[in-house]
């Protein structure tokens, strides 16, 4: 009886830790700032600081979406004061036109599925290999 | 210390019940409050109770309704399935007995029984729909306009059942395929959540007028019901206007001036 | 006391088998309803809810089955009634768990099931029917389990369970009439819009509960060794008999009041549903199936002669429980939506799929029923055994 008892662990403890182990080490993305719209800035900056965004975004994201369409405020004036329309579709992804270098690969990196995409309309983005 | 099986589960049961309560709680209080503003554009239009009159002496043509209706779909994204049964609509039209089930009669002029009248949400007062909703994705904002959050609709469609307007479609499948032509400004909706008018929010917010109120040469009025002087405000004041079924309580902004006998 | 369904006949694998199989069939179909939406159902814009809230109404009534016999038993210490409050009991559980089932696959975005609990909604009939289903299933639940558990041991039940008990003996009416309330309390819509619908939906539960619960009593005495009773079942039957009776004057209630007043709006559902509006009928041999079935078990139950017989008894439950199956599960739901809120008439009548999840469902509704029931008769027939030596 014990023995079973054991085998039952072991399986427990392999099926538990099995999307530790067995992803292997795939290799950490890097968010591609390079689209045209950047470029033409003159202050690379996004709303808030880049540490900041990074950690935070998809908190400031359902903020976003909150203020928008539920308090009806559409402007966002950020920590030094300037002033951005509230929107995925027509002010982050206006700057972040690469949805798939930008956005996709980091999140299946992490295996997350935001449903953002259900409804907002991505970027026209070229095919692979001529951005 | 010796446990039987029972105590084992119970002592585990309940563990796990803290533990994920916890979990819970901590999330809560990390959520993290970003040091920003929000605000509303300087050029917004503002209402307490945003409302519209259809004035249906103006729609002449065929065309005058086409305009106002293409207008709102094209820059909603409403997509067109070609069958009733999928069929998704914000702005349309339909015959007077139809419209005001009940007010009609078997000697009406004939103008009236084959006038189209154009339909749409009632952003109502007091509306059954938001009532009913059991996650608040359909509130009333401050402007009067009765919204939709897609975000949040788990799709169970009490508001379609509540509305005695038929003003509310489902979205039965993916819409995407059936939008002729996609406005890249405007989301699209998704499988599972109900839509509908939105009484074009997201141009009052930039400054705009609706668009069906834009493309329809002044047949359509609209303004603030609660301004005295506005322009819905002083056409109620001249003219004799009704609802679709005041009766029930709900308080409908969208009023109708029925005429039109001297266009047939 | 689980180890009791882990051991049975033949026969009792097989049946489970078949219902696990069917079970497994409607979840594939549900996978695919899921992947293309509910446009897979033969919903629309004009009919929004039907095979699937029609099956959630009528089964909320048949949850009803364990108040039947627990009032009684508890409150009037009608003692004939001990032997089969579990079975009532363990009625209500699968019949309340697929009452969640089929809200659960009527809605559109069902990963956002959470946001009922996120954003609840007092002020939404729907918030409270989650309250009270809820409140009902854990109610029964821990009632069934602890008296069963109990006579296992053959101890008295324990003292801290008699509150349950009372508690869930009020608690019952409260989910009939909060589903009523669903429906009657919308405006524009005629057929709902109905101040006795909470009144109706209870003496329809009251009548479908106990009518599924006297076939299963004699399906339980054939093929297992407990009997629950000649006495039980004849006194489910008066209680089938009395509420039956106020379920058809109920309806004549509405018949008058729409076609007295001559009211059209509340005139047209009823022409919709039995004899057809505007050259659309699909309803009406489903309507009349049920009144004929209704008026038929009458006459069996209201006549003592044939209320005694026991194989007249058992037709005229399962007349009762069609009659009120199709009653529920279609007219009451589809007559709210046609004709539409335009006046108009779009008619709905359900796809494949939509009948093969419903099917579905019901099949994980009778897998649990079983496996509970196999527990209760196993229990009770070996606390008989033992009583006897």
């Amino acid at each position: 009886m014990k023995k079973y008892v054991y085998i039952g662990i072991v399986a427990f403890l392999v099926i538990v830790t099995y999307p530790f182990w067995s992803a292997g080490k795939a290799k950490k993305p890097e968010p591609k700032l390079d689209t045209p719209e950047i470029q033409k800035l003159v202050e690379k900056k996004c709303v808030e600081p880049k540490e900041f965004m990074k950690r935070e975004h998809m908190k400031l994201l359902n903020q976003w979406r909150d203020a928008a369409l539920r308090s009806g405020t559409r402007v966002y004036v950020n920590s030094e004061g300037k002033e951005f329309t509230v929107s995925l579709q027509n002010t982050c992804m206006k700057c972040h036109s690469n949805k798939k270098k930008f956005c996709d690969e980091c999140h299946n990196y992490a295996g997350v599925k935001p449903y953002c995409w259900d409804c907002h309309i991505a970027p026209k983005e070229e095919e692979e290999g001529q951005i | 210390m010796k446990m039987n099986r029972r105590d084992f589960l119970k002592l585990t049961g309940t563990g796990t019940i803290l533990g994920l309560a916890g979990l819970g709680l901590f999330e809560r209080v990390t959520e993290e409050a970003i040091a920003a503003q929000f605000s509303k554009d300087v050029k917004a239009l503002n209402a307490r109770r945003w409302a519209m009159i259809v004035d249906l002496r103006k729609f002449k043509t065929e065309e005058d309704y086409k305009r106002i209706i293409n207008a709102c779909h094209s820059v909603h994204n409403v997509p067109d399935f070609g069958n009733p049964k999928d069929e998704i609509k914000w702005l349309w039209t339909d015959t007077y007995e139809h419209s005001f089930p009940g007010q009609e009669h078997e000697f009406m002029p004939e103008w009236l029984e084959k006038m189209s009248i154009p339909l749409l949400c009632n952003h109502c007062a007091n509306p059954p729909c938001v009532r009913v909703c059991p996650v608040k994705a359909t509130f009333k904002s401050p402007d009067g306009i009765t919204q939709q959050d897609y975000h949040r609709c788990i799709g169970c469609r009490f508001c379609m059942a509540a509305c005695p307007f038929g003003a509310r479609s489902f979205n039965w499948r993916d819409p995407r395929p059936f939008i002729k032509k996609t406005n890249n400004e405007f989301p699209t909706r998704t499988k599972g959540v109900v839509e509908k008018c939105n009484f074009c929010t997201e141009r009052l917010a930039k400054g705009l007028k609706p668009a069906c109120v834009e493309e329809s040469n002044g047949a359509l009025i609209f303004g603030d019901l609660m301004d005295p002087d506005s322009e819905v405000r002083q056409v109620l004041r001249k003219e004799f206007t009704i609802r679709r079924k005041a009766e029930l309580g709900t308080q409908p902004s969208v009023f109708y001036i029925i005429g039109g006998s001297e266009n047939v | 006391m689980f180890e009791k369904a882990l051991e049975g006949s033949k026969r009792y694998w097989t049946w489970l088998i078949i219902l696990a199989a069917i079970s497994g069939i409607g979840t594939l179909y549900y996978l695919k309803q899921f992947q293309y939406g509910l446009g897979l159902t033969g919903l629309s814009r004009d009919v929004s809810w039907g095979l699937y809230i029609g099956q959630f109404t009528f089964l909320v009534g048949v949850a009803a089955s364990a108040v039947m016999v627990v009032l009684p038993y508890y409150l009037h210490n009608y003692k004939v009634f001990g032997r089969i409050t579990i079975l009532g009991e363990f009625l209500a559980i699968p019949s309340v768990i697929m009452c969640m089932l089929f809200i659960f696959v009527d809605m559109g975005q069902p990963t956002r099931i959470l946001n009922v609990l996120l954003h609840p909604t007092p002020r939404s009939v729907l918030f409270w029917d989650s309250v009270v289903l809820g409140g009902y299933l854990f109610l029964n639940l821990l009632v069934g389990w602890t008296v069963l558990h109990a006579e296992k041991k053959e101890i008295a039940p324990p003292k801290w369970i008699k509150p349950f008990i009372y508690l869930s003996i009020i608690w019952a009416p409260s989910i009939h009439t909060v589903t009523a309330f669903i429906y009657a309390g919308l405006p524009g819509r005629h057929f709902w819009l109905t101040a006795i619908m909470a009144a109706r939906f209870l003496a329809s539960a009251f009548s479908s509960g106990p009518a599924l619960l006297i076939i299963l009593a004699m399906i339980i005495r054939r093929y297992t060794k407990f009997d629950p009773g000649k006495e039980a079942i004849q006194a489910l039957g008066k209680i089938v008999t009395y509420f039956m009776l106020t379920n058809v004057f109920f309806m004549g209630l509405e018949l008058f009041t729409a076609f007295y007043s001559g009211i059209p709006g509340h005139q047209h559902p009823f022409k919709y549903l039995f004899t057809g509006l505007e050259g659309h009928g699909r309803l009406v041999p489903l309507m009349w199936t049920s009144a004929i079935l209704a008026i038929f078990s009458l006459i069996l139950l209201v006549n003592p002669s044939t209320r005694k017989n026991e194989r007249a008894l058992a037709v005229a439950a399962a007349a009762v429980f069609i009659s009120l199956w199709l009653e529920k599960g279609f007219g009451l739901i589809i007559g709210g939506f046609v004709p539409n809120p335009f006046e108009k008439v779009f008619e709905y009548w359900p796809t494949a799929p939509e009948t093969i999840i419903t099917i579905g469902v019901w099949a994980t509704g009778f897998l649990i029923l079983t496996i509970l029931y196999k527990i209760a008769t196993t229990v009770k027939q070996e606390v008989g055994e033992s009583a006897h030596h």
